[in-house]
């Protein structure tokens, strides 16, 4: 007879199935990076018309007769449409997210492993510079950060993944302690395999579990936070559409009942926030049992 | 206990020495001269040369910190670029508007999530519980700033019910004593303010509360699910103790460890938060005078800021561990 083998991914896959609540999350964040993807075929108008359209701005939307023809979400203070505005925005959240969380993630396996396998002073080191960098608060410091290097997206990603550094190089080094002292490390050692070797082919692959939960729970962490670098005027200029630039542009227009073009951007940075949030504890539950809260 | 302190205290002064660091090295990352940076950029050959000397900025960067640090201690955080005041006064007028705003938050998000999680825990899986907990799951997700702006759309100018921003009318009368404007109007016994200060308040606080209401009431619930499955509870039960005792006199009390622990950490949510929140509300507080002084480029300014929120965020982790130990006896240390 044979015996079918189930792979870890497959493993996942259908332990996933049974949670309602990451397939939910999943669902949001499979929309939303088609939006991302597609934006272009999604996007009913250009999301910066040149010349600017200014005779048609702050009108509303669908439900009122007063909109103007194809801007089912009305358009801000400048004439453009807001749905198309969010749909390109996704573009630029997901892919802020991404390039933070990526940034964050090879900087902190990377101390986190050097920490972790190799202990002694330069884990003290690299410990202590962590405890420094989480007296501040995530904000705080990814403002501080752009104090120092400057305003705009690209800045605001890199300030960002500076700052989850530290949470992943210590998720990374605590699991990576844990590794150590398995019994097919040193196995590892005894054959004499370098520590490189180790580490690429054994440390890191099989500390990946924690790398994969909160990289998802901290990419909703990093579009939050780079929609808040976008608010305040410290992240994404005008007039990239971004969630939250979009949003600091248009929350003057509320006094004149303009409501739309300052809410609807707020919906799309909640829904892609509760999505990933949803499949990231789901990830949790299945992967790392012992967090299960 | 003593020991345990003291260990917990001389743990801060690296964390803080670093802190430090790293502020100092602000202003020296910075592009430009830093003597310039420090004096901002339309200051005078004669101002700028004060600050190389006062700073030593020709003398080694070590010695340079230890300049700097000493005046830091003193008290002495160098002045603003912007309003040539010294910035240490600028924070501290700033700081009970920032207190203010974020100790009422807080209270809300106690009060509210954490009876939103003992009732969610007594009635599980009714529609109550899901409802709640459904709530509880937008509300971690919310970004704080739009929040904010939907609760100013609606309560202010839609329902026209609370003022959209500032602290206070400009048509009142009021003297500051002490600075902090709830206090300040009870002291003087002026309540037409008071009723004034605190609508001014309503909508920021919720909006800064909303992150740690959710996040206390899950933890809540989830922390009186587990106190109510243990054997003493069945015992209080089976004694014939109503409902309402068991839960609310012997589960409650137990369950209420891991919520402050959930309470000290979201403190430093809500000082970020509040950066956020007093923006959408020109709320004259530190988060916003940060967010200004990165604008305007004014180094010292941050510089201060920087060793205040820290310096903040650190102390109220420093109380969550030892009140943690004071309620929960069990922690041998």
């Amino acid at each position: 007879m044979e015996i079918k083998r189930e792979t870890k991914s497959h493993e996942l896959i259908r332990r996933l199935k049974y949670n309602k609540s990451a397939m939910f999350g999943l669902l949001i964040v499979f929309i939303i990076v088609l939006c991302a993807v597609f934006a272009n075929y999604i996007a009913p108008n250009d999301p910066i018309p040149s010349p600017p359209q200014l005779a048609n701005k702050l009108k509303p939307g669908f439900w009122s007769e007063k909109g103007v023809e194809g801007t089912p979400l009305g358009t801000d203070g400048l004439g453009r449409c807001v749905l198309s505005r969010i749909v390109y925005g996704s573009r630029v959240s997901l892919s802020a997210g991404f390039v933070a969380v990526g940034i964050a993630m090879v900087l902190g396996i990377t101390f986190g492993v050097v920490a972790g396998y190799y202990g002694g002073w330069i884990d003290s080191l690299i410990m202590r510079i962590v405890d420094i960098m989480f007296a501040f608060p995530a904000l705080l410091l990814a403002i501080v950060i752009v104090a120092v290097i400057g305003t705009g997206l690209e800045k605001a990603m890199v300030a960002i993944g500076i700052v989850y550094t530290p949470q992943m190089a210590r998720i990374i080094r605590s699991s990576v302690l844990y590794i150590k002292e398995m019994e097919y490390i040193e196995v590892q050692k005894a054959i004499g395999s370098s520590d490189w070797r180790v580490i690429f082919r054994h440390v890191i692959p099989n500390s990946i579990a924690p790398v994969i939960v909160y990289g998802t729970l901290m990419l909703a962490a990093a579009i939050l936070d780079c929609a808040a670098l976008g608010f305040l005027g410290l992240g994404a200029q005008p007039p990239t559409p971004e969630w939250g630039a979009m949003l600091s542009k248009s929350y003057s227009y509320i006094m004149s009942g303009a409501w739309w073009a300052a809410t609807f951007p707020g919906i799309a940075i909640l829904l892609s926030v509760l999505g990933l949030n949803l499949l990231g504890d789901g990830l949790r539950d299945i992967l790392d049992p012992r967090l299960k809260t | 206990m003593k020991w345990y302190i003291t260990k917990r205290i001389l743990m801060l002064i690296p964390v803080l020495l670093g802190v430090s660091i790293l502020a100092f090295f602000l202003i020296h990352l910075a592009p430009g001269d830093p003597a310039i940076t420090i004096a901002g950029e339309h200051a005078s050959p004669q101002t700028i040369n004060a600050i190389r000397l006062k700073y030593g900025l020709d003398k080694p960067l070590y010695i340079q910190y230890g300049i700097w640090l000493k005046q830091a201690v003193r008290g002495d955080m160098g002045r603003s670029i912007v309003s040539n005041e010294y910035v240490l006064k600028e924070i501290m007028h700033r700081f009970p508007n920032t207190f203010e705003l974020t100790i009422f938050s807080m209270i809300l998000a106690i009060a509210i999530g954490s009876i939103a999680g003992i009732i969610s825990a007594s009635k599980q899986y009714s529609f109550l519980d899901y409802s709640t907990m459904g709530l509880a799951l937008f509300g971690v997700s919310m970004p704080v700033f739009w929040l904010g702006i939907m609760l100013m759309m609606i309560f202010g100018v839609f329902l026209r019910w609370l003022p959209i921003g500032g602290r206070i009318s400009i048509a009142i009368s009021f003297n500051r004593v002490t600075g902090f404007y709830i206090l300040d109007s009870l002291i003087t016994g002026n309540f037409k303010a008071f009723i004034d200060i605190i609508r001014h308040l309503i909508l920021p606080a919720f909006a800064l509360g909303t992150i740690p209401m959710a996040t206390i009431a899950r933890v809540t619930r989830s922390s009186m699910l587990e106190v109510l499955r243990q054997d003493f509870i069945r015992t209080e039960r089976a004694k014939g103790l109503s409902e309402r005792l068991v839960i609310y006199k012997h589960a409650v009390r137990n369950a209420m460890i891991p919520v402050v622990t959930v309470i000290g950490l979201n403190f430093g949510l809500l000082l970020a938060g509040a950066i956020l929140t007093e923006t959408v509300f020109s709320w004259p507080g530190i988060g916003r005078y940060v967010v200004n002084a990165v604008g305007m480029r004014d180094y010292p300014a941050v510089q201060g800021c920087v060793m205040f929120f820290a310096f903040m965020f650190v102390i109220v982790n420093l109380i969550t561990d030892l009140l943690y130990v004071y309620i929960d006896p069990r922690i041998k240390i």
